[in-house]
């Protein structure tokens, strides 16, 4: 009996390694093709001698910090170099724990690449454009995060579009009624912690597939927010419904000061800052504190849970609620922090993103918050391919993102890193 | 005398239970009480409402009625026709006055047919365990794609012109279903995340196209050129009904739908796959096969609701030509039980809404969201049939009422 279970055992815990070494090598497969495309198709363009200018002052000018000029092919070269190291080591060895942050540097140093080649003989505003990648990170992030702590109790949720779309729509009304950003700021976090109670209420009490109660809510919060926003504020009458206002910027004090560093991460409305710290926060609670501990349990093995105690019903409507909370925030984000006012289906799929970034980081807030980061980032260069020197159209930018996400989902992440129990109703026996 | 009213007492009483147990009432049901809460939506965003409740309870009670009612008939006309209009038109012989009175009812029909094609596609993903979400994207590609062979390719028949032009559209929107199914098969990519993104995708893939490739020269804004007169999907009617003959194409496929899911043993291996994956293993279909089929099947059906639009509709591809019909069919396929007929009812239900609801902005001013709205809450209901039991004091069904068997992001 004994044997044959140990031999069981032994089969399947090979098979995990078989899985574990194919991940390792299509890794480090993927590693070497960022170093031989950037010599292929980047190194191979660039002409000997040309100078690569990167302008590190968001504003334009170079008086609070000079200009940052190098040679470019060697930079090229030296970028291949380091990157196809790294790809070797990964095939060979296996960076284990830290793969994650190897593919975090293999992936910050090809857009270096990227933008060393895209720059050559020309200039381009480094600090601007990654100013304008932390902002646009902010409603990705926040998004993942909702993601994050609805799908670690156990529950999809694809309907942080909704939920941010609702939020927006409500903080703009609110605020604008009661003259209060703060009061503005509550609503929508209530907005969208209502919303993730109608989420909660449909897939744990009444059982509907978790996917298909994210649809209605989308459906419903582009339909609500757009009828009583045509009804109502779009129209000249009720125009003081749609007056908000915005979050001013805020400069902290010494750190804005220091260049290039400080323009980009220092000097903004109060939501970056809420965006690191949540991120802290978040990752602190799901990982250091009990109720992390339950939480991951009851997405992971919701019956042993159970067993143990653990109110399994109770614990998912809770983080579906604080889930949806994270996404009224976030929804406020379109309002209060970024237009000053409510649009139609202002958030435009930021959302439906955001979930990729949850899963792209893995179902970690850091990880998300290097995807939002990520995905920023090529929201905020495509704004300016125009300004390359290379004639690489804005729509081509703007899809690499996606197309980065399908690569790492299926090469990868693939099956099994998201909880295990998730999207399966639990039923109490 | 007496035993035989029991008798009929007691059938009727079956009849009742045996009802009141069938999804068919909860169908019903849902859709009667998504429409009564429009009505209350509308009732309490009209400010003329309040005034008359300013007055008396019931003054403004029957005020609430009377906006509610004005909608729904305004709804009623813009999707159907005004029947006094028709009767008059008739009764004059004016042929154009004929058409244009019953132009709403053909109107309605030329907007169920993207929804048709759509709502088959993510009904057949879903009878495999696939969420297809990429049918918005899809349709981009496949009007793309059945665009170009309307143009592009020059002297053929109309008899050949037409289908191939389907077909290009077909073949556009199967690529589009293909990328996500290989990955979901060969890596276990989740569908729901890669078709997202596959949408993206599409979106600026067509972008790039309309400015670049395909755009036509002699325009200032990016457009394609119009499509050649081989090419158009003809016309039943002289203007201005625009009802052609991709109603009649979407009714066939649905038709070849249904005959591929329940009458061949490929449709019976798709439907097992996505009922019970490991039974189906265990009886040695091929899943990954069966997946991939499935999605580019998907693809294919999605693909010709945008070569439907451009050669039936618009003869030409502008940017953000769909208004959402990707996302709709979600609603459509799963408000139809994933049912080829049920597809074709609930799209024609959603059709005639969206048809009348533009009317009905321009007839009373209340906006076309509404349809959306409806359409969130009449899903959750069908999904959520114990809600619709509880209002209504149902007995429990008898058979079980998952609507879909979904996977998580495991696969």
């Amino acid at each position: 009996m004994t044997t044959t279970t140990d031999a069981q055992i032994g089969q399947k815990s090979q098979g995990i390694l078989k899985l574990e070494r194919r991940r390792r090598i299509t890794m480090g497969v993927l590693f070497l093709a960022a170093a031989v495309f950037i010599w292929l198709v980047f190194a191979t363009d660039v002409e000997p001698g040309v100078e690569t200018r990167f302008m590190m002052n968001p504003g334009g000018g170079s008086a609070e910090a000079a200009d940052w000029v190098f040679q470019s092919l060697p930079y090229l070269n030296m970028i291949a170099g380091i990157l196809g190291l790294l790809g070797a080591f990964q095939i060979i060895r296996g960076f284990g724990k830290y793969t994650y942050g190897v593919l975090a540097l293999v992936a910050i140093l090809f857009i270096f690449g990227f933008l060393t080649w895209a720059t050559a003989g020309g200039q381009t505003n480094l600090a601007g454009l990654l100013r304008v990648m932390v902002v646009r990170a902010v409603p990705l992030t926040l998004g993942a995060m909702s993601g994050i702590l609805c799908e670690r109790g156990g529950i999809i949720n694809i309907a942080i579009e909704g939920m941010m779309l609702t939020s927006a729509f409500v903080s703009t009304v609110f605020a604008s009624l009661f003259n209060s950003l703060i009061v503005g700021l509550l609503a929508g976090i209530i907005a969208g912690g209502l919303m993730g109670l109608i989420h909660a209420w449909l897939s744990i009490k009444y059982k509907i597939n978790q996917i298909i109660s994210g649809t209605v809510i989308n459906i419903f919060a582009t339909g609500i927010t757009s009828y009583l926003s045509s009804k109502y504020i779009q129209k000249v009458e009720f125009q003081y419904l749609n007056e908000p206002g915005m979050f001013p910027q805020i400069n902290v004090p010494v750190l804005s000061k220091i260049p290039f560093i400080g323009p980009i991460l220092f000097s903004h409305n109060m939501y970056v800052f809420a965006m690191f710290f949540f991120v802290i926060l978040l990752t602190f609670m799901l990982f250091k504190t009990r109720w992390g501990l339950r939480l991951r349990s009851v997405g992971e093995h919701p019956k042993a849970a159970d067993t143990l105690g653990i109110n399994v019903h109770r614990t998912q409507y809770m983080a579906v609620i604080l889930g949806g909370m994270m996404a009224g925030f976030g929804g406020t984000y379109f309002s209060l922090g970024s237009s000053g006012r409510f649009d139609e289906v202002m958030t435009a799929g930021r959302g439906f993103i955001g979930l990729a970034a949850m899963i792209f980081g893995n179902w970690h807030p850091v990880g998300s918050m290097g995807a939002g980061l990520l995905f920023g980032f090529f929201d905020s260069l495509s704004a300016k391919a125009s300004l390359l020197q290379v004639p690489l159209p804005s729509e081509f930018i703007g899809m690499a993102p996606y197309l980065a996400t399908i690569i790492v989902l299926a090469g990868v992440i693939g099956r099994g890193h998201a909880p295990a129990a998730e999207g399966e109703p639990y039923e109490k026996e | 005398m007496e035993k035989t009213t029991e008798n009929k007492k007691k059938s009727l009483s079956i009849f009742w239970d045996e009802f009141s147990r069938s999804n068919f009432l909860v169908i019903i049901l849902a859709i009667f009480t998504g429409i009564l809460l429009g009505g209350v939506l509308v009732a309490i965003t009209t400010n003329e409402v309040y005034a008359a409740f300013r007055e008396s309870i019931w003054s403004g009670l029957g005020a609430a009625l009377r906006t509610a009612w004005n909608t729904y008939v305004a709804l009623f006309t813009g999707s159907v026709g005004n029947p006094e209009r028709i009767g008059l038109a008739f009764a004059s012989g004016d042929q154009l006055a004929i058409r244009r009175a019953i132009n709403p009812f053909f109107e309605s029909l030329v907007q169920s047919t993207p929804y048709i094609f759509g709502g088959l596609a993510v009904a057949l993903g879903f009878r495999a365990g696939l969420f297809n979400i990429g049918v918005e994207g899809q349709i981009f590609i496949g009007a793309a794609t059945g665009v170009w062979a309307g143009y592009a390719i020059i002297g053929l028949p109309t008899i050949i012109h037409i289908p191939l032009a389907m077909l290009f559209g077909a073949l556009g929107g199967a690529l589009w279903g293909f990328i996500p199914g290989l990955l979901k098969a060969k890596t276990g990519a989740h569908e729901v995340i890669t078709t997202i993104m596959m949408n993206y995708i599409a979106f600026r893939l067509v972008d790039w196209l309309l400015k670049f490739p395909m755009k036509d020269p002699n325009e200032f804004t990016p457009k394609t050129p119009w499509i050649l007169e081989t090419a158009k999907l003809p016309r039943l009617f002289d203007t201005p009904i625009r009802f052609h003959i991709g109603f009649f194409i979407a009714i066939l496929m649905a038709v070849v739908v249904y005959y591929l899911l329940f009458k061949t043993t490929w449709g019976f291996e798709l439907r097992m796959v996505g009922s019970n994956p490991n039974a189906a293993r265990y009886a040695g279909v091929k899943i990954t096969k069966t997946t991939i089929l499935a999605m580019v099947l998907s693809g294919a059906l999605a693909g010709m609701a945008g070569a439907n639009e451009v050669l039936g509709v618009n003869y030409r591809l502008l940017p953000a030509f769909s208004s959402g019909y990707g996302f709709d069919s979600i609603a459509l396929a799963l408000l139809g039980k994933t049912h080829p007929l049920g597809v074709i009812l609930s799209s024609l239900l959603f059709g005639f809404l969206r048809n009348g609801a533009r009317s009905m902005q321009l007839a009373v001013g209340v906006p076309i969201d509404i349809v959306s709205i409806l359409q969130a809450v009449i899903l959750a209901f069908i999904a959520a049939p114990a809600i619709i039991r509880t209002i209504y004091r149902l007995r429990e069904s008898k058979h079980k009422e998952d609507l879909v068997s979904l996977r998580s992001w495991k696969g």
